[in-house]
Protein backbone atom coordinates (compact mmCIF):
# COMPACT_ATOMS: atom_id res chain seq x y z
CA UNK A 1 0.00 0.00 0.00
CA UNK A 2 1.31 3.31 -0.93
CA UNK A 3 1.54 6.53 0.93
CA UNK A 4 -1.52 8.78 0.39
CA UNK A 5 -0.43 12.00 -1.25
CA UNK A 6 -1.28 14.90 1.50
CA UNK A 7 0.28 12.81 4.34
CA UNK A 8 3.71 14.92 4.19
CA UNK A 9 1.58 17.98 4.07
CA UNK A 10 -0.24 16.79 6.86
CA UNK A 11 2.58 16.52 8.59
CA UNK A 12 5.36 18.91 7.36
CA UNK A 13 3.02 21.80 5.99
CA UNK A 14 1.01 22.51 9.10
CA UNK A 15 4.02 22.45 10.89
CA UNK A 16 3.52 19.62 13.16
CA UNK A 17 7.13 18.47 13.51
CA UNK A 18 7.52 14.94 14.84
CA UNK A 19 10.82 15.55 17.65
CA UNK A 20 12.24 12.22 16.73
CA UNK A 21 15.02 12.55 19.26
CA UNK A 22 12.57 12.19 21.95
CA UNK A 23 10.84 9.22 20.34
CA UNK A 24 9.14 6.11 22.61
CA UNK A 25 10.95 8.04 26.02
CA UNK A 26 8.35 8.74 28.83
CA UNK A 27 6.85 12.01 28.75
CA UNK A 28 5.59 14.40 31.08
CA UNK A 29 2.16 15.61 30.76
CA UNK A 30 1.62 17.98 33.73
CA UNK A 31 -2.21 18.18 32.87
CA UNK A 32 -3.25 14.50 32.89
CA UNK A 33 -1.47 14.21 36.18
CA UNK A 34 -3.12 17.64 37.64
CA UNK A 35 -6.71 16.38 36.53
CA UNK A 36 -5.76 12.54 37.32
CA UNK A 37 -4.96 14.28 41.30
CA UNK A 38 -8.32 16.62 41.15
CA UNK A 39 -10.79 13.83 40.16
CA UNK A 40 -9.19 11.55 42.85
CA UNK A 41 -9.96 14.33 45.31
CA UNK A 42 -13.85 14.62 44.54
CA UNK A 43 -14.00 10.70 44.93
CA UNK A 44 -11.83 11.24 48.36
CA UNK A 45 -13.89 13.74 49.33
CA UNK A 46 -17.19 11.77 48.78
CA UNK A 47 -15.92 9.06 50.87
CA UNK A 48 -14.89 11.70 53.62
CA UNK A 49 -17.65 13.03 53.94
CA UNK A 50 -19.37 9.69 54.50
CA UNK A 51 -17.02 8.63 57.47
CA UNK A 52 -17.08 12.16 59.07
CA UNK A 53 -21.00 11.52 59.45
CA UNK A 54 -20.66 7.91 60.63
CA UNK A 55 -18.25 9.16 63.02
CA UNK A 56 -19.96 11.42 64.32
CA UNK A 57 -23.11 9.97 64.54
CA UNK A 58 -21.33 7.12 66.27
CA UNK A 59 -19.50 9.22 68.72
CA UNK A 60 -23.11 11.01 69.70
CA UNK A 61 -25.21 8.07 69.73
CA UNK A 62 -21.73 6.32 72.11
CA UNK A 63 -22.19 9.05 74.67
CA UNK A 64 -26.16 8.30 74.59
CA UNK A 65 -25.37 4.45 75.26
CA UNK A 66 -22.62 5.26 78.09
CA UNK A 67 -25.27 6.57 80.03
CA UNK A 68 -26.43 4.38 82.99
CA UNK A 69 -29.87 5.42 82.62
CA UNK A 70 -29.62 3.16 79.37
CA UNK A 71 -29.52 -0.03 78.59
CA UNK A 72 -28.63 -1.54 75.12
CA UNK A 73 -30.99 -4.36 75.41
CA UNK A 74 -34.27 -2.37 76.08
CA UNK A 75 -33.14 -0.03 73.14
CA UNK A 76 -33.10 -2.62 70.96
CA UNK A 77 -36.11 -4.40 71.94
CA UNK A 78 -38.27 -2.40 74.30
CA UNK A 79 -41.76 -1.26 72.71
CA UNK A 80 -42.01 1.97 74.71
CA UNK A 81 -40.56 5.36 73.68
CA UNK A 82 -40.53 7.89 76.65
CA UNK A 83 -37.62 10.02 77.27
CA UNK A 84 -39.88 11.58 80.29
CA UNK A 85 -39.84 7.92 82.47
CA UNK A 86 -36.54 7.31 80.96
CA UNK A 87 -37.79 4.08 78.50
CA UNK A 88 -36.03 4.35 75.44
CA UNK A 89 -37.73 1.17 73.49
CA UNK A 90 -36.79 1.87 69.73
CA UNK A 91 -39.77 -0.36 68.18
CA UNK A 92 -42.47 2.39 68.65
CA UNK A 93 -40.33 4.66 66.25
CA UNK A 94 -39.38 1.74 63.84
CA UNK A 95 -42.21 0.64 63.09
CA UNK A 96 -44.04 3.33 62.38
CA UNK A 97 -41.23 4.26 60.05
CA UNK A 98 -41.48 0.98 58.34
CA UNK A 99 -45.35 1.42 58.06
CA UNK A 100 -45.10 4.83 56.32
CA UNK A 101 -42.37 3.41 54.13
CA UNK A 102 -43.99 0.22 53.24
CA UNK A 103 -47.12 2.08 52.59
CA UNK A 104 -45.12 4.40 49.93
CA UNK A 105 -43.76 1.90 48.32
CA UNK A 106 -46.37 -0.34 47.41
CA UNK A 107 -48.01 2.52 45.71
CA UNK A 108 -44.59 4.39 44.39
CA UNK A 109 -43.11 0.85 42.89
CA UNK A 110 -45.97 -1.07 40.87
CA UNK A 111 -47.24 2.50 40.20
CA UNK A 112 -43.80 3.81 38.46
CA UNK A 113 -43.04 0.70 36.80
CA UNK A 114 -46.22 0.55 35.18
CA UNK A 115 -45.38 4.76 34.60
CA UNK A 116 -42.20 4.00 33.29
CA UNK A 117 -43.01 0.73 31.20
CA UNK A 118 -45.44 3.39 29.43
CA UNK A 119 -43.38 5.88 28.68
CA UNK A 120 -40.62 3.83 27.66
CA UNK A 121 -42.71 1.07 25.80
CA UNK A 122 -45.74 2.31 24.45
CA UNK A 123 -45.99 6.23 24.92
CA UNK A 124 -45.71 8.33 21.58
CA UNK A 125 -43.05 11.05 21.38
CA UNK A 126 -46.12 13.81 22.32
CA UNK A 127 -47.48 11.90 25.22
CA UNK A 128 -43.85 11.69 26.54
CA UNK A 129 -43.37 15.26 25.86
CA UNK A 130 -46.63 16.20 27.87
CA UNK A 131 -45.96 13.63 30.72
CA UNK A 132 -42.03 13.72 31.41
CA UNK A 133 -42.13 17.36 32.59
CA UNK A 134 -45.37 16.65 34.90
CA UNK A 135 -43.44 13.96 36.47
CA UNK A 136 -40.64 16.44 37.47
CA UNK A 137 -43.01 18.86 38.91
CA UNK A 138 -44.33 16.84 41.21
CA UNK A 139 -40.43 15.85 42.16
CA UNK A 140 -40.04 19.28 42.85
CA UNK A 141 -42.75 20.13 45.20
CA UNK A 142 -41.41 21.05 48.68
CA UNK A 143 -42.03 18.31 50.79
CA UNK A 144 -44.24 20.39 53.64
CA UNK A 145 -46.43 20.78 51.06
CA UNK A 146 -47.17 17.10 50.77
CA UNK A 147 -47.39 17.06 54.27
CA UNK A 148 -50.06 19.45 54.40
CA UNK A 149 -51.60 17.55 51.21
CA UNK A 150 -51.77 14.29 53.10
CA UNK A 151 -53.17 16.12 56.52
CA UNK A 152 -55.90 18.04 54.66
CA UNK A 153 -56.32 16.05 51.52
CA UNK A 154 -55.52 12.79 51.86
CA UNK A 155 -56.63 12.09 55.54
CA UNK A 156 -60.30 13.06 54.81
CA UNK A 157 -60.61 11.06 51.76
CA UNK A 158 -59.47 7.93 53.93
CA UNK A 159 -61.67 9.05 56.89
CA UNK A 160 -64.64 9.24 54.35
CA UNK A 161 -64.16 6.07 52.74
CA UNK A 162 -63.11 3.45 56.25
CA UNK A 163 -65.01 5.92 58.78
CA UNK A 164 -64.37 8.31 60.94
CA UNK A 165 -63.93 6.31 63.92
CA UNK A 166 -61.45 4.27 62.31
CA UNK A 167 -59.05 6.38 60.75
CA UNK A 168 -57.49 9.11 63.26
CA UNK A 169 -56.89 12.55 61.89
CA UNK A 170 -52.77 11.90 62.44
CA UNK A 171 -52.05 8.46 60.46
CA UNK A 172 -49.62 6.29 59.20
CA UNK A 173 -51.41 5.67 56.12
CA UNK A 174 -51.87 9.19 54.69
CA UNK A 175 -48.39 9.69 55.29
CA UNK A 176 -47.00 6.79 53.70
CA UNK A 177 -49.37 7.30 50.40
CA UNK A 178 -48.28 10.86 50.28
CA UNK A 179 -44.57 9.73 49.95
CA UNK A 180 -45.15 7.09 47.87
CA UNK A 181 -46.50 10.23 45.41
CA UNK A 182 -43.35 11.98 46.51
CA UNK A 183 -41.05 8.93 45.37
CA UNK A 184 -42.64 8.49 42.67
CA UNK A 185 -41.20 10.57 39.74
CA UNK A 186 -37.89 8.87 41.02
CA UNK A 187 -39.04 5.56 40.68
CA UNK A 188 -40.62 6.14 37.21
CA UNK A 189 -37.34 7.78 36.10
CA UNK A 190 -34.72 5.89 37.15
CA UNK A 191 -36.81 2.60 35.66
CA UNK A 192 -37.78 4.43 32.45
CA UNK A 193 -34.05 4.86 31.73
CA UNK A 194 -33.16 1.07 32.88
CA UNK A 195 -36.20 0.08 30.39
CA UNK A 196 -34.31 2.07 27.69
CA UNK A 197 -30.86 1.11 27.57
CA UNK A 198 -32.28 -2.74 27.11
CA UNK A 199 -31.26 -3.18 23.60
CA UNK A 200 -33.93 -3.03 20.50
CA UNK A 201 -32.29 -5.95 19.20
CA UNK A 202 -34.53 -7.87 22.52
CA UNK A 203 -37.78 -6.52 21.93
CA UNK A 204 -36.63 -7.25 17.61
CA UNK A 205 -36.42 -10.73 18.95
CA UNK A 206 -39.25 -10.96 20.79
CA UNK A 207 -41.65 -9.51 18.36
CA UNK A 208 -40.40 -11.56 15.71
CA UNK A 209 -41.31 -14.37 17.36
CA UNK A 210 -44.97 -13.56 17.04
CA UNK A 211 -44.63 -11.47 20.95
CA UNK A 212 -47.34 -9.19 21.91
CA UNK A 213 -46.20 -5.87 22.99
CA UNK A 214 -47.09 -6.60 26.68
CA UNK A 215 -45.38 -10.01 26.38
CA UNK A 216 -42.31 -8.26 25.12
CA UNK A 217 -42.05 -5.57 27.63
CA UNK A 218 -43.08 -7.37 30.60
CA UNK A 219 -41.18 -10.59 29.77
CA UNK A 220 -37.99 -9.81 28.00
CA UNK A 221 -37.52 -5.49 28.29
CA UNK A 222 -38.37 -5.76 31.94
CA UNK A 223 -36.37 -8.70 33.46
CA UNK A 224 -33.25 -7.09 31.58
CA UNK A 225 -33.88 -4.23 33.13
CA UNK A 226 -34.35 -5.65 36.55
CA UNK A 227 -30.70 -4.44 38.16
CA UNK A 228 -31.85 -0.77 36.86
CA UNK A 229 -35.39 -1.21 38.33
CA UNK A 230 -33.90 -2.15 41.81
CA UNK A 231 -31.27 0.89 41.85
CA UNK A 232 -34.41 2.78 41.53
CA UNK A 233 -36.14 0.45 44.21
CA UNK A 234 -33.10 1.04 46.53
CA UNK A 235 -32.95 4.87 46.16
CA UNK A 236 -36.56 5.01 46.38
CA UNK A 237 -36.99 3.46 49.41
CA UNK A 238 -34.07 4.77 51.47
CA UNK A 239 -35.87 8.68 50.59
CA UNK A 240 -38.71 6.98 52.24
CA UNK A 241 -37.34 6.02 55.27
CA UNK A 242 -35.27 9.39 55.47
CA UNK A 243 -38.43 11.18 54.82
CA UNK A 244 -39.09 13.62 57.38
CA UNK A 245 -41.63 16.84 56.86
CA UNK A 246 -44.59 14.54 55.42
CA UNK A 247 -44.49 12.23 58.60
CA UNK A 248 -44.24 15.52 60.62
CA UNK A 249 -47.18 17.34 59.76
CA UNK A 250 -49.17 14.18 58.63
CA UNK A 251 -48.67 11.03 60.68
CA UNK A 252 -48.91 12.08 64.59
CA UNK A 253 -46.65 13.92 67.02
CA UNK A 254 -45.98 11.25 69.66
CA UNK A 255 -44.95 7.19 69.64
CA UNK A 256 -47.48 4.89 69.56
CA UNK A 257 -46.62 2.91 72.54
CA UNK A 258 -46.98 -0.58 73.86
CA UNK A 259 -45.79 -2.50 76.78
CA UNK A 260 -44.15 -5.68 75.41
CA UNK A 261 -43.76 -7.45 71.81
CA UNK A 262 -47.03 -9.06 73.18
CA UNK A 263 -49.43 -6.29 73.20
CA UNK A 264 -48.14 -4.57 70.36
CA UNK A 265 -48.77 -7.87 67.84
CA UNK A 266 -51.74 -9.07 69.91
CA UNK A 267 -54.65 -8.41 67.48
CA UNK A 268 -51.84 -6.35 64.88
CA UNK A 269 -52.55 -3.16 66.73
CA UNK A 270 -48.72 -2.10 66.45
CA UNK A 271 -49.80 -2.41 62.38
CA UNK A 272 -52.72 -0.45 62.16
CA UNK A 273 -51.94 2.03 59.66
CA UNK A 274 -54.77 4.63 60.18
CA UNK A 275 -53.37 5.45 63.86
CA UNK A 276 -51.00 7.85 64.40
CA UNK A 277 -47.74 7.38 65.74
CA UNK A 278 -44.31 8.82 65.24
CA UNK A 279 -41.22 7.89 63.35
CA UNK A 280 -37.71 8.38 63.45
CA UNK A 281 -37.19 10.92 61.63
CA UNK A 282 -40.74 12.72 62.86
CA UNK A 283 -39.19 12.28 65.93
CA UNK A 284 -36.32 13.52 65.56
CA UNK A 285 -37.31 17.09 64.26
CA UNK A 286 -39.95 17.42 66.81
CA UNK A 287 -37.56 17.18 69.69
CA UNK A 288 -35.05 19.10 68.10
CA UNK A 289 -37.47 21.38 67.55
CA UNK A 290 -38.17 22.32 71.30
CA UNK A 291 -36.00 23.80 73.53
CA UNK A 292 -33.48 21.22 74.06
CA UNK A 293 -30.23 21.31 75.61
CA UNK A 294 -26.93 20.01 74.48
CA UNK A 295 -26.28 17.30 77.05
CA UNK A 296 -29.00 15.84 77.64
CA UNK A 297 -30.49 12.68 77.47
CA UNK A 298 -33.23 13.55 74.90
CA UNK A 299 -30.45 15.34 72.80
CA UNK A 300 -27.92 12.37 72.76
CA UNK A 301 -31.18 9.74 72.11
CA UNK A 302 -31.41 11.96 69.02
CA UNK A 303 -27.83 10.55 67.34
CA UNK A 304 -28.88 6.80 68.50
CA UNK A 305 -32.06 7.07 66.54
CA UNK A 306 -30.04 8.76 63.82
CA UNK A 307 -27.32 6.24 63.59
CA UNK A 308 -30.57 3.32 63.26
CA UNK A 309 -31.99 4.89 60.81
CA UNK A 310 -28.53 5.11 58.74
CA UNK A 311 -27.71 1.31 59.45
CA UNK A 312 -31.47 0.83 58.22
CA UNK A 313 -31.09 2.49 54.76
CA UNK A 314 -27.69 0.66 54.64
CA UNK A 315 -29.22 -2.32 55.40
CA UNK A 316 -31.86 -2.17 52.79
CA UNK A 317 -29.26 -1.24 49.90
CA UNK A 318 -26.83 -4.43 50.45
CA UNK A 319 -29.93 -6.63 50.72
CA UNK A 320 -32.07 -4.84 47.38
CA UNK A 321 -28.46 -5.33 46.04
CA UNK A 322 -28.19 -8.97 47.12
CA UNK A 323 -31.80 -9.57 45.83
CA UNK A 324 -31.08 -7.91 42.23
CA UNK A 325 -27.86 -9.65 41.62
CA UNK A 326 -29.44 -12.83 42.04
CA UNK A 327 -31.98 -12.21 39.49
CA UNK A 328 -30.83 -9.82 36.89
CA UNK A 329 -30.16 -10.60 33.18
CA UNK A 330 -27.16 -9.59 31.91
CA UNK A 331 -27.23 -8.52 28.22
CA UNK A 332 -23.89 -6.78 28.11
CA UNK B 1 -50.22 -26.01 10.85
CA UNK B 2 -46.87 -26.35 8.94
CA UNK B 3 -47.24 -26.25 4.93
CA UNK B 4 -48.36 -29.75 3.92
CA UNK B 5 -46.67 -30.02 0.65
CA UNK B 6 -42.72 -29.82 -0.35
CA UNK B 7 -44.02 -29.33 -4.18
CA UNK B 8 -45.76 -26.41 -3.11
CA UNK B 9 -49.23 -26.12 -3.84
CA UNK B 10 -50.16 -24.56 -1.10
CA UNK B 11 -52.68 -21.41 -1.35
CA UNK B 12 -50.85 -19.04 -3.61
CA UNK B 13 -49.77 -21.63 -6.23
CA UNK B 14 -46.13 -23.04 -5.05
CA UNK B 15 -45.40 -19.49 -3.44
CA UNK B 16 -44.71 -18.67 0.05
CA UNK B 17 -45.03 -15.15 -0.37
CA UNK B 18 -45.86 -12.81 -3.16
CA UNK B 19 -44.76 -9.19 -2.71
CA UNK B 20 -46.80 -6.74 -5.39
CA UNK B 21 -46.20 -3.53 -5.83
CA UNK B 22 -44.63 -2.88 -2.96
CA UNK B 23 -43.15 0.70 -1.65
CA UNK B 24 -41.64 2.09 1.56
CA UNK B 25 -40.87 4.98 3.07
CA UNK B 26 -39.15 6.28 6.13
CA UNK B 27 -41.08 9.68 6.42
CA UNK B 28 -40.24 11.57 3.17
CA UNK B 29 -37.51 9.67 2.29
CA UNK B 30 -38.49 6.20 -0.24
CA UNK B 31 -36.59 3.40 0.65
CA UNK B 32 -38.09 1.03 -1.92
CA UNK B 33 -39.89 1.24 -4.80
CA UNK B 34 -42.64 -0.90 -6.97
CA UNK B 35 -41.19 -4.50 -5.88
CA UNK B 36 -43.45 -7.29 -7.40
CA UNK B 37 -41.71 -10.78 -6.71
CA UNK B 38 -42.98 -14.06 -5.81
CA UNK B 39 -41.42 -16.35 -2.64
CA UNK B 40 -41.46 -20.05 -3.79
CA UNK B 41 -42.41 -22.62 -1.26
CA UNK B 42 -39.85 -24.78 0.61
CA UNK B 43 -36.58 -23.08 -1.25
CA UNK B 44 -34.06 -20.78 -0.15
CA UNK B 45 -34.52 -17.41 -2.07
CA UNK B 46 -31.55 -15.19 -1.52
CA UNK B 47 -31.81 -11.30 -1.56
CA UNK B 48 -28.63 -9.53 -3.08
CA UNK B 49 -27.19 -6.26 -3.40
CA UNK B 50 -25.06 -2.97 -2.57
CA UNK B 51 -25.51 -1.86 0.99
CA UNK B 52 -28.49 0.52 1.60
CA UNK B 53 -30.34 -0.91 -1.17
CA UNK B 54 -33.42 -1.71 0.95
CA UNK B 55 -32.66 -5.28 1.43
CA UNK B 56 -33.14 -5.23 4.47
CA UNK B 57 -36.33 -2.85 4.62
CA UNK B 58 -37.88 -4.94 2.33
CA UNK B 59 -37.14 -8.28 4.36
CA UNK B 60 -38.73 -6.40 7.41
CA UNK B 61 -41.78 -6.04 5.31
CA UNK B 62 -42.54 -9.69 4.60
CA UNK B 63 -43.40 -9.90 8.41
CA UNK B 64 -44.87 -6.50 9.47
CA UNK B 65 -41.74 -6.14 11.67
CA UNK B 66 -41.62 -2.28 9.61
CA UNK B 67 -44.69 -1.28 12.21
CA UNK B 68 -42.23 -1.37 14.50
CA UNK B 69 -40.35 1.61 13.01
CA UNK B 70 -42.76 4.88 13.93
CA UNK B 71 -42.08 6.79 10.52
CA UNK B 72 -42.06 3.75 7.99
CA UNK B 73 -44.59 3.54 5.78
CA UNK B 74 -45.52 0.91 3.43
CA UNK B 75 -47.90 0.56 -0.03
CA UNK B 76 -48.94 -2.09 -2.02
CA UNK B 77 -49.68 -5.98 -0.74
CA UNK B 78 -47.76 -8.74 0.61
CA UNK B 79 -50.25 -12.25 -0.02
CA UNK B 80 -49.22 -15.12 2.13
CA UNK B 81 -51.79 -17.86 1.82
CA UNK B 82 -53.95 -15.93 -0.13
CA UNK B 83 -53.95 -13.37 2.63
CA UNK B 84 -52.86 -9.67 2.12
CA UNK B 85 -50.83 -9.37 5.56
CA UNK B 86 -51.57 -6.04 4.97
CA UNK B 87 -55.13 -6.40 4.60
CA UNK B 88 -57.19 -4.64 7.51
CA UNK B 89 -58.58 -7.68 9.35
CA UNK B 90 -54.62 -8.92 9.74
CA UNK B 91 -53.22 -9.14 12.96
CA UNK B 92 -49.14 -8.20 12.61
CA UNK B 93 -48.67 -10.28 15.67
CA UNK B 94 -49.95 -13.77 14.36
CA UNK B 95 -48.41 -12.73 11.11
CA UNK B 96 -44.53 -13.11 12.70
CA UNK B 97 -45.56 -16.14 14.76
CA UNK B 98 -46.12 -17.54 11.29
CA UNK B 99 -43.17 -15.92 9.69
CA UNK B 100 -40.34 -15.57 11.73
CA UNK B 101 -37.05 -13.66 12.09
CA UNK B 102 -33.36 -14.12 12.30
CA UNK B 103 -31.30 -10.87 12.84
CA UNK B 104 -27.93 -9.78 11.79
CA UNK B 105 -26.46 -9.92 14.94
CA UNK B 106 -26.91 -13.03 17.13
CA UNK B 107 -29.55 -11.74 19.88
CA UNK B 108 -30.44 -14.30 22.02
CA UNK B 109 -32.44 -13.32 24.95
CA UNK B 110 -30.46 -12.78 28.41
CA UNK B 111 -31.63 -16.10 29.61
CA UNK B 112 -30.72 -19.94 29.54
CA UNK B 113 -30.43 -21.35 26.57
CA UNK B 114 -33.30 -23.47 27.16
CA UNK B 115 -35.19 -20.66 28.50
CA UNK B 116 -34.27 -18.89 24.78
CA UNK B 117 -35.98 -21.30 22.67
CA UNK B 118 -38.59 -22.28 24.84
CA UNK B 119 -39.54 -18.83 25.08
CA UNK B 120 -41.99 -18.32 22.11
CA UNK B 121 -43.05 -21.60 22.60
CA UNK B 122 -44.39 -20.80 25.80
CA UNK B 123 -45.88 -17.41 25.02
CA UNK B 124 -48.13 -19.53 22.23
CA UNK B 125 -49.51 -21.28 25.11
CA UNK B 126 -47.18 -24.95 24.06
CA UNK B 127 -48.59 -27.49 25.87
CA UNK B 128 -46.78 -30.65 25.08
CA UNK B 129 -43.27 -31.59 26.35
CA UNK B 130 -41.44 -28.69 26.49
CA UNK B 131 -38.05 -30.39 27.10
CA UNK B 132 -38.27 -32.50 24.14
CA UNK B 133 -39.35 -29.64 22.11
CA UNK B 134 -35.99 -27.40 23.18
CA UNK B 135 -34.41 -30.70 22.64
CA UNK B 136 -35.06 -31.22 18.76
CA UNK B 137 -35.05 -27.52 17.84
CA UNK B 138 -31.10 -27.69 19.45
CA UNK B 139 -30.82 -31.07 17.57
CA UNK B 140 -32.27 -29.51 14.25
CA UNK B 141 -29.63 -26.80 14.37
CA UNK B 142 -26.90 -28.81 15.63
CA UNK B 143 -26.61 -27.81 18.82
CA UNK B 144 -27.21 -30.01 21.00
CA UNK B 145 -24.09 -31.91 21.61
CA UNK B 146 -22.53 -28.61 22.07
CA UNK B 147 -24.81 -27.30 24.45
CA UNK B 148 -26.90 -30.26 26.32
CA UNK B 149 -24.79 -30.31 29.83
CA UNK B 150 -25.14 -26.50 30.12
CA UNK B 151 -28.69 -25.72 29.47
CA UNK B 152 -28.70 -23.35 32.36
CA UNK B 153 -26.71 -20.96 31.21
CA UNK B 154 -27.01 -17.80 29.76
CA UNK B 155 -27.64 -17.85 25.90
CA UNK B 156 -24.76 -15.21 26.07
CA UNK B 157 -22.09 -17.22 27.05
CA UNK B 158 -21.88 -19.11 23.98
CA UNK B 159 -20.05 -18.11 21.12
CA UNK B 160 -21.17 -16.07 17.99
CA UNK B 161 -21.75 -19.21 15.90
CA UNK B 162 -23.67 -21.14 18.79
CA UNK B 163 -25.86 -17.75 19.45
CA UNK B 164 -27.02 -17.91 15.89
CA UNK B 165 -27.93 -21.43 15.65
CA UNK B 166 -29.85 -20.89 19.10
CA UNK B 167 -31.52 -17.81 17.23
CA UNK B 168 -32.34 -20.02 14.76
CA UNK B 169 -33.28 -22.71 16.98
CA UNK B 170 -35.66 -20.09 18.80
CA UNK B 171 -37.01 -19.20 15.48
CA UNK B 172 -38.46 -22.42 14.88
CA UNK B 173 -39.50 -23.53 18.45
CA UNK B 174 -42.53 -21.73 17.51
CA UNK B 175 -43.12 -24.10 13.97
CA UNK B 176 -43.20 -20.94 11.43
CA UNK B 177 -43.65 -21.44 7.69
CA UNK B 178 -41.28 -19.01 6.66
CA UNK B 179 -37.99 -18.14 8.42
CA UNK B 180 -36.61 -14.57 7.21
CA UNK B 181 -32.82 -14.05 7.58
CA UNK B 182 -31.07 -10.91 7.54
CA UNK B 183 -27.33 -11.53 6.96
CA UNK B 184 -27.14 -14.09 9.11
CA UNK B 185 -23.65 -14.92 9.19
CA UNK B 186 -22.42 -11.05 8.74
CA UNK B 187 -21.15 -11.08 12.10
CA UNK B 188 -19.48 -14.76 12.43
CA UNK B 189 -16.15 -16.35 11.45
CA UNK B 190 -15.96 -18.43 8.42
CA UNK B 191 -16.55 -21.81 9.83
CA UNK B 192 -19.41 -20.54 11.79
CA UNK B 193 -20.38 -19.13 8.43
CA UNK B 194 -20.40 -22.60 6.95
CA UNK B 195 -22.35 -24.21 9.86
CA UNK B 196 -25.49 -21.75 9.12
CA UNK B 197 -25.17 -22.60 5.77
CA UNK B 198 -25.19 -26.36 5.48
CA UNK B 199 -28.66 -25.51 8.06
CA UNK B 200 -30.00 -23.60 6.30
CA UNK B 201 -29.77 -26.15 3.35
CA UNK B 202 -31.70 -28.47 5.53
CA UNK B 203 -33.56 -26.55 6.75
CA UNK B 204 -35.33 -25.50 3.39
CA UNK B 205 -36.94 -28.89 3.33
CA UNK B 206 -39.13 -27.74 5.90
CA UNK B 207 -39.41 -23.99 6.13
CA UNK B 208 -39.44 -21.58 3.24
CA UNK B 209 -36.07 -19.16 3.71
CA UNK B 210 -35.26 -15.54 2.23
CA UNK B 211 -32.04 -14.72 3.14
CA UNK B 212 -30.47 -11.17 2.98
CA UNK B 213 -26.77 -11.18 2.00
CA UNK B 214 -23.91 -9.29 1.01
CA UNK B 215 -21.98 -12.07 0.43
CA UNK B 216 -22.59 -13.38 -3.11
CA UNK B 217 -20.66 -16.77 -3.06
CA UNK B 218 -23.05 -17.50 -0.36
CA UNK B 219 -25.88 -16.94 -2.65
CA UNK B 220 -24.83 -18.75 -4.88
CA UNK B 221 -23.86 -21.90 -2.51
CA UNK B 222 -27.37 -21.85 -1.05
CA UNK B 223 -29.70 -20.32 -2.82
CA UNK B 224 -32.01 -21.81 -5.02
CA UNK B 225 -33.56 -18.28 -6.29
CA UNK B 226 -32.36 -14.85 -6.41
CA UNK B 227 -33.17 -11.54 -6.20
CA UNK B 228 -30.89 -8.84 -6.60
CA UNK B 229 -31.36 -5.10 -5.90
CA UNK B 230 -29.70 -1.92 -6.75
CA UNK B 231 -30.45 1.27 -5.90
CA UNK B 232 -30.93 4.73 -8.24
CA UNK B 233 -28.17 6.47 -7.44
CA UNK B 234 -29.65 10.29 -7.77
CA UNK B 235 -32.93 9.46 -5.14
CA UNK B 236 -31.25 6.46 -3.52
CA UNK B 237 -34.49 4.47 -3.79
CA UNK B 238 -33.70 0.72 -3.65
CA UNK B 239 -35.32 -1.03 -6.64
CA UNK B 240 -35.58 -5.09 -7.49
CA UNK B 241 -33.67 -5.45 -10.95
CA UNK B 242 -34.08 -8.84 -11.42
CA UNK B 243 -35.19 -12.29 -9.81
CA UNK B 244 -34.82 -15.64 -10.72
CA UNK B 245 -33.53 -19.30 -10.08
CA UNK B 246 -29.60 -18.21 -8.97
CA UNK B 247 -28.01 -20.63 -11.51
CA UNK B 248 -29.76 -17.78 -14.15
CA UNK B 249 -28.97 -14.77 -12.33
CA UNK B 250 -25.25 -15.59 -11.87
CA UNK B 251 -24.79 -16.92 -15.46
CA UNK B 252 -26.52 -15.30 -17.42
CA UNK B 253 -28.40 -12.35 -15.56
CA UNK B 254 -30.82 -10.44 -18.29
CA UNK B 255 -29.85 -6.86 -16.75
CA UNK B 256 -25.89 -5.83 -17.54
CA UNK B 257 -25.98 -4.40 -14.00
CA UNK B 258 -26.61 -7.43 -12.58
CA UNK B 259 -23.82 -8.73 -14.03
CA UNK B 260 -21.50 -5.80 -13.30
CA UNK B 261 -22.26 -6.41 -9.68
CA UNK B 262 -21.81 -10.28 -9.65
CA UNK B 263 -18.80 -9.74 -11.29
CA UNK B 264 -17.55 -7.35 -8.84
CA UNK B 265 -17.36 -4.40 -11.72
CA UNK B 266 -19.82 -2.73 -9.32
CA UNK B 267 -20.27 1.15 -9.98
N1 LIG C 1 -35.47 3.16 10.59
C1 LIG C 1 -35.07 3.86 9.52
N2 LIG C 1 -35.37 5.18 9.43
C2 LIG C 1 -34.98 5.91 8.37
N3 LIG C 1 -34.29 5.42 7.32
C3 LIG C 1 -33.95 4.12 7.34
C4 LIG C 1 -34.32 3.28 8.44
N4 LIG C 1 -33.85 2.04 8.18
C5 LIG C 1 -33.23 2.10 6.99
N5 LIG C 1 -33.29 3.34 6.47
C6 LIG C 1 -32.74 3.77 5.18
O1 LIG C 1 -33.33 2.99 4.17
C7 LIG C 1 -32.38 2.61 3.21
C8 LIG C 1 -32.33 1.12 3.06
O2 LIG C 1 -31.80 0.57 4.25
P1 LIG C 1 -31.67 -0.99 4.48
O3 LIG C 1 -32.96 -1.63 4.20
O4 LIG C 1 -31.09 -1.20 5.83
O5 LIG C 1 -30.59 -1.40 3.36
P2 LIG C 1 -29.73 -2.73 3.21
O6 LIG C 1 -30.22 -3.73 4.18
O7 LIG C 1 -29.91 -3.13 1.81
O8 LIG C 1 -28.32 -2.33 3.48
C9 LIG C 1 -31.04 3.22 3.64
O9 LIG C 1 -30.87 4.42 2.93
C10 LIG C 1 -31.25 3.51 5.10
O10 LIG C 1 -30.51 4.63 5.49
MG1 LIG D 1 -29.28 -4.65 5.88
Amino acid sequence: MSVKPGAEFLTGGLGIEMDSRRGLGRRRRPFEQFMHGALWLCGAISILTTIGIVYMLGQEALLFFRREEVRLLDFLTGWTWQPQTLQFGIWPLVNATMGASLIAMALALPLGLLIAIYLSEYASFKARRILKPILEVLAGIPTVVYGYFALTFVTPILRNMFGVEVVEIFNIASAGLVIGVLVLPTVTSMSEDALRAVPVALREAAVGLGATKLETSVRVVVPAALSGISAAFIVAMSRAVGETMIVAVAAGAGPRNFADWSEALGGLRALNPFQSAETMTGHIVRISGGDISYDSLDYDSLFAIGLLLFLMTLGLNIFSRAIASRFRERYD
Amino acid sequence: MAVSNVDGTTEGGGYALTASNLQVWYGGFHAVSDVSMEVPTHRITAMIGPSGCGKSTLLRTFNRMNDLVDVARVEGSVHYRGVDIYGPDVDPVEVRRRIGMVFQKPNPFPKSIFENVAWGARIHGFKGDMEQLVEDCLRRVVLWDEVKDKLNQSGLSLSGGQQQRLCIARAIAVQPDIVLMDEPCSALDPIATLHIEELMRDLAAQYTIVVVTHNMQQAARVSDYTAFFSVIPETRTGELVEVGPTDMIFDSPDNPRTNDYITGRFG
